[in-house]
């Protein structure tokens, strides 16, 4: 006879438009358990955690925590039933400090002090229970990511948080920070706490987790010990079905297309090295926020070294602009697809030409030549396979994987010598990534020099030809993919590549 | 279950009903006042019409109402949708009103009439211009918002418009106020309809709305402009420049401002007093709003606001309700126009 | 040359300065506690166009003095609650609804000022609230009459000015207010609700703006004239961003701007008709652009200012 669930949830239905994002899910969670949820992105899987939280209120089914059914729609009620959440894009407040961001919302708004000497002893106390150091008086944006997390976690236990939830909570950390992290997860829930853990890493899951629910497309599909499943299992219970990723094929490079010799770019780069050849990729990997940002912005033409030289095709980069990059066969695909690769509001083809509207092909004496817009629009819809709206559809309305392609395709469709590939697959399905990958595999046996700037080992490991680390604005010297193990990469990560050497 | 979804896309005709949707909403409101202060309602509405088109007089004085009010509202528009929130096109039309004033005086320009008056417009296009090249270049330089800066310059370009008309500028025949010296006649647009205050100026307006319609859909940097408004990271990805788009922006945004200033001197008023603008420049901003930044609906916001406030005139002279119902009224349409926007991006489902 | 400097040695700029200053120190309290939640409202000039108007009505018609301010404060709030609504939930533009808000109080404040009182020869005036001497205090050299003698108002607005930096940085209502103003996926994951604490702020805030405006027509002057608050509210948004969003700052900033304004209007006199007085005049406003252009890098502006916040959307 077991004890009674510490959570439960009970028939859990949400619908946005047209989309189910939750499709009639039961789940369990009992006290001193590690569950891990794990799905592909877009499974449901964080629709879920916010129901349970109450940022989101569900369309039908319920949430009972402790035996006592909780109110929709409520963030308050689940903190006071002892739901805590640690939130995948961190919820803090960057300009006030570790303690404020903590007692926020504890104490009743009509009080007239903060009483903030009992919540430092008690935050102290809980930091080195729990081994979280973090200095309560810090400013939070002075903090790094790993320190943030902990702030992130200490906010639940402060509220006396007895089940932990945390979303895709390694995205952000190292492999060592990772393995760490689960290690302290570990010691909470032998004090009891419960926790529910949202991946869609399998090695993770596997280590790490009691308990394995999978969802896909909204639904629970399985529910497995992680003693008794295997990573193969759990792929295919995850995707659905075998989606094979194209494989790199080794070949000779070419000459050197890209390079870079001691580049700084402000504070955020220092000295770094790194060539691209023709037919070769080279992955960047890191952790994010290690200045990935400024060395995207440095290879599209967006930031000009403060010192040493950027080389394209063997001579210097004559003033880098967006435009004089796109000219001399950059292709660019942003980190951010939503943020910096399109356009919402405007259509799928003013946003397939705008980087080139410039062009005489586009435009003539500043007109837009709108049919030769629209034909180039049609033709990369066609050749990538871009589905969800026409060229005259804005752009929104694609779904990330559709976006994705069109901005790969805007690029590709123009046979670039070099292709900037920034986080190409980021939030996308395993479907869209195999698409993705198989572009951008085919645009290096045509002899495109690829720079690659992942912070998805996997990705890496099936694309890249060479991989140097990006630390601290860093980058260490180049590894053949062949000597790259996760561990290696995870050292190289974490900054010490002399070690991993 | 009711809930909201955002569309997909807004049909035209829903684009349409908003502005007349929250024009209703407004004149209901309003109506409320105009029954507090005694008056019957329906009755008031009446009159306000026949103020304003009831006679061939009535519709020339709305319609000179009405080309200042198209400029400004474009300035507004064309600003907005790039981002530039250019709210000091009150200041921009006062500069632009005195710069034509002070050339087309008899000290001035001496230009044939031709030459003259493109002259005195272009000149006053460029005073509004360089007003706004100002709060734009504190943005760009020193990340000060323009907001408030456009707003402050407003009552700068005021007391700069009231010493120049009290020293340099001032008319020493008109009897002690404070107004500049008259622009000569040949610098005077030519009426569009005889024995009425009515002026080219108006076809100028509608032109340049056209023009403007045209820049926006069909060229380069209408493509560049609207997307630096929309996504300015993304259009900054994709090469545009937005100092160059921005500093364009403001050189049209300003440009029409001025340009309206130097309309209402040359072509009704002849000189520039203080009180030579009744608000047209934030007026612009409500004009620029109902037609939701479409050029082409500005011609048909601003001929609305300029009905209100011609026929509120009249009707306030017949029963005694305060004039300033029109502002009232214009007031509660940009706010009922802004709902009404919001609303017709999203549908009821149930 | 020396007439230039003794303006400084009268105790009457000082008191001047503060009574110049308290208008502005009530309407950048009030932006400043709008903003420091998030939201920005450009609805300040006509707020305290309203706020001088009602706040007159109310006492022309017989009320108490300090009715008058109450009134003037309730009807802020009601337009606060308006600005509130559009952009707090409907989280439409920010911008362009604070400049609505100032269109429509501005036109109804004339409205229903011309509607009650007929056009006149001279204005109508009340007795405005007197000078209240600090017993004892008051007798200080100079500081007593720089300081000491002052109207009801300006020492509630001094007070209200410290009493705000307190509970910004020591309550936990004010912790709520910040931290909504930063992040307000933070706030709600901490069982806050930005919708309600930035409608609360907006709304204070605008009570705020309005007694500003109600200072000037209840002891500043004597009577209600239109146009009577002359960019005073815009000032204000200059100040909050010259104060780094900062209530005691703010305190300060008021009052170095006050005695700009306060030194140029003595400063025509001494000074006559050799500078045209325009020029004085543009001063704040000038004044007011610098103050940004100081600021605008170095101040630290709340995270999340003029961000709409909509649940789950981050």
């Amino acid at each position: 006879m077991s004890a009674p669930p510490v959570l439960r949830l009970e028939g859990i239905t949400k619908r946005f438009g047209a989309l189910t994002a939750n499709d009639d899910i039961t789940l369990e969670l009992r006290q001193g358990e590690l569950l891990a949820l794990l799905g592909e992105n877009g499974a449901g899987k964080t629709t879920l955690m916010n129901i349970l939280f109450g940022h989101y209120t569900a369309d039908s089914g319920r949430v009972i925590a402790f035996g006592r059914e909780l109110p929709p729609g409520k963030p308050r009620a689940a903190i006071e039933a002892g739901i805590g959440m640690v939130h995948q894009h961190f919820a803090l407040a960057a300009n006030l400090t570790v303690l404020e961001n903590v007692i926020a919302g504890t104490r009743p708004l009509g009080a007239l002090g903060l009483g903030s000497a009992a919540a430092r002893e008690k935050l102290t106390a809980l930091s080195a229970k729990f081994g979280l150091a973090v200095h309560p008086d810090a400013r939070v944006g002075d903090l790094s990511v790993g320190e943030r997390q902990r702030v992130e976690i200490l906010k639940s236990l402060y509220r006396d948080a007895k089940v932990l939830i945390l979303d895709e909570p390694t995205a952000v950390l190292t492999h060592q920070e990772a393995e760490q992290l689960y290690h302290t997860l570990r010691g909470m829930a032998e004090h009891g706490l419960s926790i529910i853990f949202i991946s869609h890493k399998l090695h993770e899951v596997l280590a790490a987790a009691d308990r394995v629910t999978v969802l896909r497309g909204g639904k629970v599909v399985a529910e497995r010990r992680a003693s008794e499943t295997t990573k193969d299992e759990l792929a295919e219970l995850m995707v659905g079905r075998r989606v094979a990723r194209p494989r790199r094929e080794s070949q000779a490079p070419g000459a050197i297309a890209l390079k870079a010799a001691r580049v700084d770019v402000g504070t955020a780069l220092k000295a770094i090295d790194f060539e691209v050849r023709a037919g070769e990729t080279l992955g960047i990997i890191g952790v994010s926020g290690n200045g990935q940002h400024t060395l995207v912005r440095l290879v599209s033409g967006l930031e000009r070294p403060s010192a040493g030289s950027l080389e394209l095709y063997g001579a210097p980069a004559q003033r880098p602009t967006p435009r004089g990059f796109v000219a001399a066969g950059i292709g660019r695909i942003p980190e951010d697809r939503h943020a910096d690769g399109a356009v919402g509001e405007m259509a799928v083809w003013e946003n397939a030409v705008l980087e080139r509207v410039r062009e005489p092909r586009f435009s003539a004496a500043g007109l837009v030549r709108r049919a030769a817009g629209r034909a180039f629009a049609r033709e990369v819809i066609e050749r990538f396979d871009v589905r969800g709206g026409s060229e005259d559809s804005p752009i929104r309305l694609l779904s990330g994987g559709n976006m994705q392609k069109l901005i790969l395709g805007r690029n590709l469709a123009e046979s670039p010598r070099i292709l900037i590939a920034a986080q190409p697959t980021r939030g996308l399905d395993e479907g869209a990534v195999a698409a993705v990958h198989g572009e951008i595999l085919a645009a290096r046996r045509a002899g495109t020099a690829v720079l690659l700037i992942s912070e998805d080992l996997d990705e890496i490991l099936a694309l890249a030809d060479r991989v140097q680390a990006i630390v601290k604005g860093r980058l260490s010297p180049p590894i053949p993919i062949e000597k790259a193990d996760p561990r290696r990469l995870g050292l190289m990560m974490a900054g010490s590549w002399e070690d991993a050497a | 279950m009711i809930r909201f979804e955002r569309r997909t896309h807004v049909p035209f005709s829903l684009r349409l009903a908003a502005p007349i949707a929250a024009v209703f909403v407004a004149l209901a409101f309003a109506g409320i006042l105009i029954a507090i202060a005694g008056a019957p309602v329906l009755e008031a509405y009446r009159r306000m019409l026949i103020g304003a088109f009831g006679s061939r007089l009535a519709i020339t004085e709305t319609l000179t109402r009405t080309a200042p009010l198209i400029l400004t509202g474009l300035a507004a528009a064309v600003a907005f949708r790039a981002r530039l929130w250019n709210i000091g096109a009150e200041g921009q039309f006062l500069v632009g009103a005195l710069a034509a004033a002070a050339l087309g005086s008899q000290h001035g320009l001496h230009l044939p009439p031709v030459l003259l008056i493109p002259a005195l417009m272009l000149a006053g296009a460029v005073a509004g211009a360089l007003l706004l090249l100002g709060p734009l270049a504190l943005r760009l330089r020193f990340g000060v918002d323009e907001v408030v800066t456009t707003l402050l310059l407003n009552f700068v370009a005021l007391l700069f418009v009231s010493m120049m008309i009290e020293g340099a500028l001032k008319d020493p025949l008109a009897f002690g106020w404070p107004q500049s010296v008259p622009v000569v006649a040949d610098a005077m647009l030519p009426k569009l309809v005889a024995r009425s205050r009515l002026h080219i100026g108006l076809l100028v307006a509608i032109g340049l709305a056209v023009v403007i319609a045209l820049v926006q859909a069909r060229t380069v940097f209408g493509m560049e402009s609207r997307a630096a408004g929309l996504n300015p990271a993304a259009a900054r990805f994709a090469g545009v420049s937005l100092t160059c788009v921005l500093v364009k922006v403001a050189c049209i945004s300003g440009g029409l401002a001025g340009l309206a200033g130097a309309i209402e001197v040359l072509g009704v008023k002849a000189y520039v007093t203080t009180d030579l603008s009744p608000g047209f420049g934030y007026t612009g901003i409500v004009v620029a709003m109902l037609a939701a930044l479409n050029p082409i609906g500005v011609v048909f916001a601003a001929l609305f606001v300029a009905t209100m406030f011609v026929g509120a005139d009249s009707m306030s002279r017949a029963l005694g309700v305060p004039s300033f119902i029109a502002d009232v009224i214009v007031a509660l349409s940009l706010l009922a126009m802004l709902v009404a926007l919001s609303l017709a991006n999203y549908r009821i489902r149930r | 040359m020396m007439d230039v400097l003794d303006i400084f040695a009268s105790a009457g700029l000082w008191a001047a300065v503060l009574r110049i200053a308290t208008p502005l120190i009530f309407g950048t309290l009030g932006a400043l506690i709008s903003e420091r939640a998030g939201v920005l409202n450009l609805g300040i000039e006509g707020i305290m166009t309203f706020g001088a108007m009602i706040g007159w009505m109310t006492v022309y018609h017989g009320g108490d003095l300090w009715l008058g301010l109450a009134v003037a404060a309730l009807s802020g709030a009601v337009f606060g609650l308006l600005h509130a609504a559009l952009t707090v939930p409907l989280g439409l533009s920010q911008h362009v609804t604070g400049l609505g808000i100032t269109l429509f109080a501005s036109s109804l404040s004339y409205f229903i000022f011309r509607l009650a009182v007929p056009v006149s020869g001279s204005p109508p005036t009340i007795v405005p609230f007197q000078v209240i001497k600090i017993p004892v205090l008051s007798d200080l050299p100079f500081l007593g009459e720089a300081v000491f003698s002052q109207t009801a108002p300006t020492y509630l607005a001094i007070a209200l000015a410290l009493v705000i930096a307190y509970a910004l940085a020591r309550t936990p209502l004010g912790l709520a207010v910040r931290i909504v103003g930063e992040n307000p996926h933070a706030a709600e994951a901490q069982g806050i609700n930005p919708i309600r604490v930035r409608i609360g702020a907006v709304v204070f805030g605008s009570a705020l703006m309005a007694m500003g405006g109600a200072f000037l027509t209840l002891a500043a002057f004597n009577s209600f004239f239109p146009t009577m608050v002359q960019g005073r509210g815009w000032v204000c948004i200059a100040l909050v961003v010259f104060a780094s969003w900062r209530p005691e700052r703010a305190l300060g900033g008021a009052l170095l701007f006050a005695l700009f304004d306060a030194y140029q209007l003595r400063l025509q006199h001494v000074v006559g008709k050799a500078i045209p007085y325009q020029l004085f005049l543009m001063i704040p406003y000038i004044m007011s652009i610098l103050a940004l252009l100081v600021m605008a890098r170095r101040a630290r502006v709340p995270q999340a200012l003029m961000q709409p916040f909509r649940r789950g959307e981050r």
